[in-house]
């Protein structure tokens, strides 16, 4: 078990209205010189977040304590470019545990999932339907439900459903991952290697 | 064996398919593993805190690329951090058996560079890297994408990873490209068409004249930047181009096996009838050299155009206001004469010896302009030896150009070699990010050819002018 089970999180989010998020922005490469996967939460968005003099910016979402939660709410094509899994890492680590975008770059919702973080792609209306609730209301809850595969803005009660594919869909639930599954059939790989 | 037509990119997935799990990913077997020093030490403490072993070591190769210095490689590596990533990767290649070729081996260089020519990649291979620019591979008609570090040790500990297959899309350029047009431009084209984000959730097949004219210099540069536009990765058929390219490489197959794999490669390629969740066709004749203007590699250009208005595109009109913004550049600028600061060849990209020879073609009996600092770094030991053997090295040494040691370097900022904040680079690599090449750094993606004309003339230069 690699990480927590996910079933239904009911949470305050932080929006990040902002395109293209790209992974060096969620965690500069220079920042990716450990070699345990501890306190990458600390560098999460490290360059909109502090200046040259490491001050926090005032300006920046994670700096203002109006908002805060487990939900992290972006713009779309969230996570594109590198693979560096230190991204997912980074945001498990300042503790969000669900990523919700109109758009997910491919490695990026992989590397999330597989490390405990569900990855929620709604409709571009539903996802300026969530931003505007936080603009009003600050505190403004969303529930996410894993089983019920729905997201509801809980004040407006508006809500929508999103994919996943149902073998995720049960690792997240149960916290299992996949190389509990790999390991479970090691016999048909090697048999397939040798036939190669 | 089923008769409908099937796409090159079905034929090399469907035969590394262990398992089809029910409405989840594919069980998919891993040919070739590469590693590297930055992704590694995380997968190889989970594989410890299991308890679990690597299945296959023979089927993985590390090098040491990320972190490394450019200069002075001999001395022990300064910055303490980078120096024990390069430890743990010494210490965990050997632990397991795994071929590593670290800093100073002859061997070293940029992994994307030295898989293909020590003859480890292969055409119908799998390969997989934690590292986006994997897709490079796919020049030789191979399945390689870039994976997590949670994919990491899922291919070390069980050669396999669980991937859902994904769509195909097809992108045709037809013709012949112009002067001074090169295989980055034609990359830097299609992913302006398509924006950063077009190809998700898509392999992309490249065919056409302009990809079986190319080199495999060329196509590698083309494959590469798939990612940028969001596709897990790019692919080209396997021709007589790739076979002379691997015939004789040291781990290529040799006498009997060369034939028979030959045998095999020559089937890999997509049938005629075959269908793509997506097909999209350009001509060569539209694409000119090209330069990128904002924060990502989908907002690039003609370099004789201006810089579009946030009005001409679509969505996202304040993330565009905050790229420029980031940039110092204003709508409808012209990017030709605006002043350079740095100029970088080099990368997984564009760090390969025709990508010199290109480069040395225009500062050869020019001089470099004074305000601007080069950096010039090989893509591998190898590709430094031919540069000093076909003359190149004379030629930049004459131009005023230092020629560097191989890695990663300013592509990626993750050494010593940074671009400082607010200061402009013309780079032939491959992100164009805020921070990217250092903090506060503003990276020009271009071709070699676009890099030498700046180095030159110390600002944005079409460098048809130099041809």
């Amino acid at each position: 078990m690699a990480y927590d089970s996910f079933k239904v999180l009911r949470s305050s989010a932080v929006p990040l209205p902002i395109e293209n998020v790209d992974t060096d922005q969620i965690i500069p490469a220079r920042f990716l010189k450990a070699t345990e996967r501890k306190g990458f939460g600390d560098n999460l968005f490290r360059d909109w977040r502090y200046d040259k003099n490491d001050q926090a910016k005032s300006d920046f979402i994670l700096n203002n304590p109006t908002y805060s939660g487990k939900i992290l709410v972006g713009g779309k094509n969230f996570g594109s470019g590198s693979s560096r899994e230190h991204a997912a890492w980074a945001i498990y680590d300042y503790g969000f545990r669900c990523v919700v975008s109109s758009f997910f770059a491919d490695i990026f919702r992989g590397n999330s999932i597989n490390v405990g973080i569900l990855p929620v792609q709604v409709s571009p209306e539903f996802l300026h339907q969530i931003f505007t609730a936080m603009e009003k209301n600050p505190k403004a809850e969303l529930e996410v439900s894993l089983p019920e595969q729905t997201i509801t803005i809980v004040s407006t009660g508006a809500s929508e459903s999103f994919e996943i594919n149902g073998y995720k869909k049960n690792n997240l639930l149960n916290g299992f991952d996949d190389i509990d599954y790999l390991q479970s059939m090691k016999g048909e790989i090697a048999t397939f290697a040798l036939n190669r | 064996m089923s008769n409908s037509p099937k796409t090159l990119f079905d034929k090399v997935w469907d035969s590394h398919v262990v398992r089809q799990i029910a409405d989840g990913p594919d069980v998919f077997f891993i040919d070739r593993h590469f590693i590297h020093e930055v992704t590694s030490p995380v997968a190889f403490l989970g594989l410890e805190q299991r308890g679990l072993g690597v299945l296959f070591p023979e089927k993985t190769f590390a090098t040491a690329d990320h972190n490394t210095p450019t200069i002075n490689q001999h001395l022990p590596v300064e910055d303490p951090l980078s120096a024990n990533q390069l430890l743990q990767l010494e210490k965990n290649t050997s632990k397991y058996g795994i071929s590593h070729w670290g800093l100073g081996n002859p061997k070293n260089g940029i992994v994307h560079v030295v898989g293909p020519e020590n003859g480890i990649t292969l055409p119908g291979m799998t390969i997989v890297c934690g590292d986006s620019h994997t897709s490079t591979h796919g020049a030789f008609g191979a399945i390689a994408f870039g994976i997590g570090t949670s994919e990491v040790e899922m291919v070390l500990s069980s050669q396999c990873i669980m991937q859902p297959k994904p769509i195909k899309m097809r992108i045709n350029v037809n013709g012949q490209l112009g002067k001074g047009v090169t295989p980055k431009d034609v990359a830097l084209y299609i992913i302006s068409k398509l924006s950063t984000s077009g190809a998700t959730g898509y392999f992309v097949e490249y065919a056409g004249d302009v990809f079986e004219n190319m080199s495999m210099e060329g196509r590698m540069t083309v494959c590469n930047l798939s990612i940028e536009m969001g596709a897990r990765g790019g692919m080209i058929a396997p021709d007589q181009t790739t076979f002379d390219y691997i015939n004789g490489r040291e781990l290529a197959p040799k006498g009997a096996d060369w034939d028979k794999q030959l045998t095999y490669w020559k089937t890999l390629k997509t049938d005629s009838g075959s269908v793509f969740d997506k097909e999209i066709t350009f001509l060569a004749s539209d694409i000119e050299p090209m330069i990128t203007y904002g924060t990502n590699p989908g907002m690039g250009m003609g370099i004789s155009r201006n810089i579009p208005q946030a009005k001409d595109l679509e969505g996202g009109a304040s993330s565009y206001a905050k790229s420029l913004d980031y940039m110092g550049f204003e709508e409808n600028d012209s990017m030709i004469g605006k002043k350079v600061d740095y100029v970088f060849i080099g990368s997984c990209t564009n760090g390969r010896i025709e990508d010199f020879r290109a480069f040395a073609s225009i500062v050869k009996g020019r001089k470099k302009a004074d305000h601007v600092t080069a950096w010039v770094v090989p893509g591998s030991h190898v590709v430094e030896a031919q540069i000093h053997e076909e003359g190149i090295f004379d030629i930049l040494t004459e131009a005023g150009f230092a020629l560097r040691q191989p890695g990663c370097s300013a592509c990626l900022a993750m050494n010593d070699d940074k671009i400082p904040a607010g200061k402009y680079a013309v780079s032939t690599s491959n992100r164009n990010f805020e921070g990217r090449q250092g903090p506060g750094s503003r990276t020009l993606l271009a071709s070699p050819l676009v890099a030498a004309a700046a180095a030159i003339t110390g600002v944005v230069t079409d460098p048809r002018q130099f041809l």
